[in-house]
């Protein structure tokens, strides 16, 4: 029996992120009202303003929302606090073992899932292989970055603006912070030691700011200290870049020929490393979660297994093709031999398999999370962070001044935290 | 002559107005004053209702502080300058008889209707964008390698959207203005034999200055928090901070409540200075 038959169906408010696959998703709404009886009211934001409005909204008690998307960063911080359902009497048909547990550990809290993973990500390269082809070059699985480097130049023609590499310098912690802080873990730096003291004067977080900066000034577009996400996607489905490192959920986007102009000669490869025994790949959930003043609680559970459970897969699969399923969140997917035809579907996993939240630094760090710290102040620290690298990509300050700055801010934020 | 019966019915009358718009100014205020006098990181779940001037000491003395006033005040002060220098010229063009005048003014003030949010994406991703702006166009079609605007002249680019956005509005005061001048006596000075700019200097540009001060006095409010523009191109990097975004930053992004809203009272200390010196500088032109 529909909820709407027994007399409960209700309107849910959601909060999402303006992403391909969230976007989707709204588009197959009304498959959830039929099922259910509940009418679903999208509020859809661009990431940072979507963070922004759900962080006040929780920490306010606004109840704006039923149901939030969120993150790895959010979800275990705001269930030890008590804000969000936990998710711990799903349904047997919705097999919350089947969730990744790479995944399943970023989003809960002791072992309590808080927030149920719509789609998983790691990063990886993505890269030209007729360009590669051309500069006489054979991509690894597993490069480094020193490969990358040399690659990127070799791909480079910016007269006919031809770029050799694409990667994030725009400021913001989810953005280039979140890049760098990635990257950064290959080259042997840490955010923190075990003290908690920041660590932006050691020569592993100079090498890397050196190495990304000298890179992209070599190989990189114009413009890339203001370069996020979305303009790395446009650049590269342009056809202006050689590689770009970033989410393995771009995979389906710059592989789709409806949108990108080099569809049939894109290839994937591991996020490089120095040999540090770290990669720079990232780990990442959109997840959905609920927030815990909603009174329709029941209602946003039915819609957490709709909107994450098999059969939602198995219905984009059905309309949309395999390559258009929302990756990363289970294990069932990569067992499944369709998907497995998918060409990104095993880098994906490789890369996501390969990231672990809880040892994510060649030096031992205090903190969980790998493009990020998780602790409530790390928002606001990575955003004033970032903004000094941005600087320095732009050539307003040096490496050495951007980290002398990014020291001071963080020592002052941890100070006042009460580290 | 109103006697005191009709004063006392007026005042009843109008308590409610008044009530209603204190009430709409009062409560933020005072709650950004509670708050900047304490501990509230909500994130962390601490509120300590009371810890001195802590909140006020700590943002005074940030780094960034006196870089956001500073880039405040140059930001409100360019596009002041610029605007009432081309509002007049547009201005005194616009007075002429041309062809079309009537679509031409509504095409000058057209930018002033557009949201602040949009007009900042168009100028972010349609003109100043390194590779696809039409800037970087016309840069390559001459040969010149496209210049980077937002990471390489960000507070310019700010200065030049603001000034594209609030034109259109000193355009529109400053030609009311022009159009109340008595002909007559620019035509007794011409045929006296003053040169144009004679005529310029010493007739239309005092005659202009009471809607200058109204322009410099509006257009202060309204920049003094200006906050879409940054938030879309630049996001407060590269310099671009100004005292109302860092406040944006420590309350929304740091999650530090009491640190922001002392930043908030410095801000409305700010402002109210740079409104006194504008008063008693440009505010005299009223009294006329």
């Amino acid at each position: 029996m529909t909820a709407a038959a027994d007399g409960h169906a209700t309107t849910l408010t959601i909060a999402t992120v303006n992403n391909g696959d969230m976007i989707r998703m709204q588009g197959y709404t009304d498959d959830f009202t039929e099922k259910t009886g509940h009418q679903v009211e999208w509020v859809t934001l661009e990431e940072n303003v979507l963070r922004q409005r759900v962080t006040t909204d929780i920490t306010t008690k606004g109840g704006a929302f039923d149901l939030m998307t969120i993150g790895m960063y959010e979800a275990p911080i705001w269930g030890a606090n008590g804000w969000l359902v936990p998710l711990d009497d799903l349904s047997a048909d919705y097999d919350v073992g089947d969730i990744l547990p790479a995944m399943a550990g970023g989003l809960s809290h002791e072992g309590t899932l808080y927030a149920a993973p719509f789609y998983g990500e790691s990063s990886m390269i993505m890269y030209r292989t007729d360009l590669m082809e051309a500069a006489g070059l054979e991509m690894p699985d597993a490069p480094t970055w020193d490969f990358v480097r040399q690659a990127a130049a070799a791909m480079t023609d910016k007269d006919n603006e031809q770029y050799g590499i694409c990667l994030r310098g725009k400021a913001g912690w989810g953005e280039g912070g979140a890049f760098i802080t990635a990257m950064s873990n290959s080259f042997g730096a840490r955010w923190f030691d075990m003290d908690w003291k920041p660590q932006f004067d050691t020569e592993a977080w100079a090498n890397t700011l050196n190495f990304y900066k000298g890179m992209m000034d070599e190989s990189g577009p114009a413009g890339y200290a203001t370069n996020g996400f979305n303009e790395n996607l446009n650049l590269f489905q342009q056809g202006k870049c050689g590689m770009w490192i970033d989410a393995t959920v771009a995979a389906s986007f710059v592989t789709n020929p409806n949108d990108s102009q080099v569809a049939d000669s894109v290839g994937f490869a591991l996020a490089p490393d120095t040999g540090l025994g770290k990669r720079s790949n990232w780990l990442w959930a959109w997840a959905l979660g609920i927030p815990a003043g909603t009174q329709k609680a029941d209602a946003a559970k039915e819609f957490i297994e709709w909107a994450t459970g098999k059969a939602y897969i198995e219905m984009v699969a059905a309309n949309e093709g395999w390559a258009n399923v929302p990756p990363g969140a289970r294990q069932s997917l990569y067992d499944n031999p369709n998907y497995q035809e998918v060409p990104f579907a095993q880098m994906t996993l490789d890369s996501i398999l390969s990231a672990d939240p809880a040892d994510s630094t060649v030096d031992p760090s205090p903190y969980v999370g790998i493009q990020f710290a998780a602790i409530p102040e790390f928002a606001g620290i990575a955003t004033l962070v970032s903004q000094e690298f941005s600087a320095a990509y732009a050539g307003q300050q040096t490496v050495e001044e951007a980290l002398e700055k990014a020291q001071a801010i963080a020592t002052e934020e941890m100070e006042a935290a009460g580290y | 002559m109103a006697t005191a019966h009709s004063r006392t019915a007026a005042r009843y009358m109008m308590a409610p107005a008044v009530t209603l718009l204190l009430g709409w100014m009062l409560v933020p205020l005072v709650m950004t004053l509670y708050f900047s006098f304490s501990d509230y990181r909500p994130l962390r779940g601490v509120f300590e209702p009371w810890v001195g001037f802590e909140n006020y000491v700590r943002f005074w003395n940030s780094s960034s502080f006196a870089d956001s006033v500073q880039t405040t005040l140059i930001l409100v002060a360019a596009v002041l300058v610029i605007t009432v220098a081309l509002g007049i010229l547009l201005a005194m063009l616009l007075n002429e008889p041309i062809w079309g005048q009537g679509i031409v003014r509504i095409l000058v003030i057209s930018p002033f209707f557009v949201m602040p949010t949009v007009s900042a994406l168009v100028w972010k991703n349609m003109m100043l964008d390194p590779n696809n702006g039409i800037f970087s166009h016309i840069w390559r079609f001459f040969g010149a390698v496209p210049h980077d605007f937002l990471s390489q002249s960000p507070l310019f680019s700010i200065i030049l959207i603001l000034s594209w956005q609030w034109l259109p509005f000193a355009t529109l005061i400053l030609l009311t203005a022009i159009q109340s001048l008595d002909s007559e006596q620019l035509e007794a000075a011409e045929m006296d034999g003053a040169p144009p700019l004679a005529r310029f200097w010493f007739l239309i540009l005092p005659h202009l200055g009471r809607a200058i001060t109204i322009v410099v006095l509006i257009q202060t409010i309204f920049l003094l928090s200006i906050f879409a523009e940054i938030f879309v191109t630049t996001g407060g990097a590269f310099g671009t901070r100004t005292l109302s975004y860092l406040v944006f930053q420590r309350i929304v992004e740091s999650q530090n409540i009491g640190l922001g809203s002392a930043g908030g009272i410095f801000a409305v200390i700010v402002a109210n200075i740079v409104a006194i010196f504008l008063m008693r500088i440009v505010g005299k032109n009223l009294d006329a």
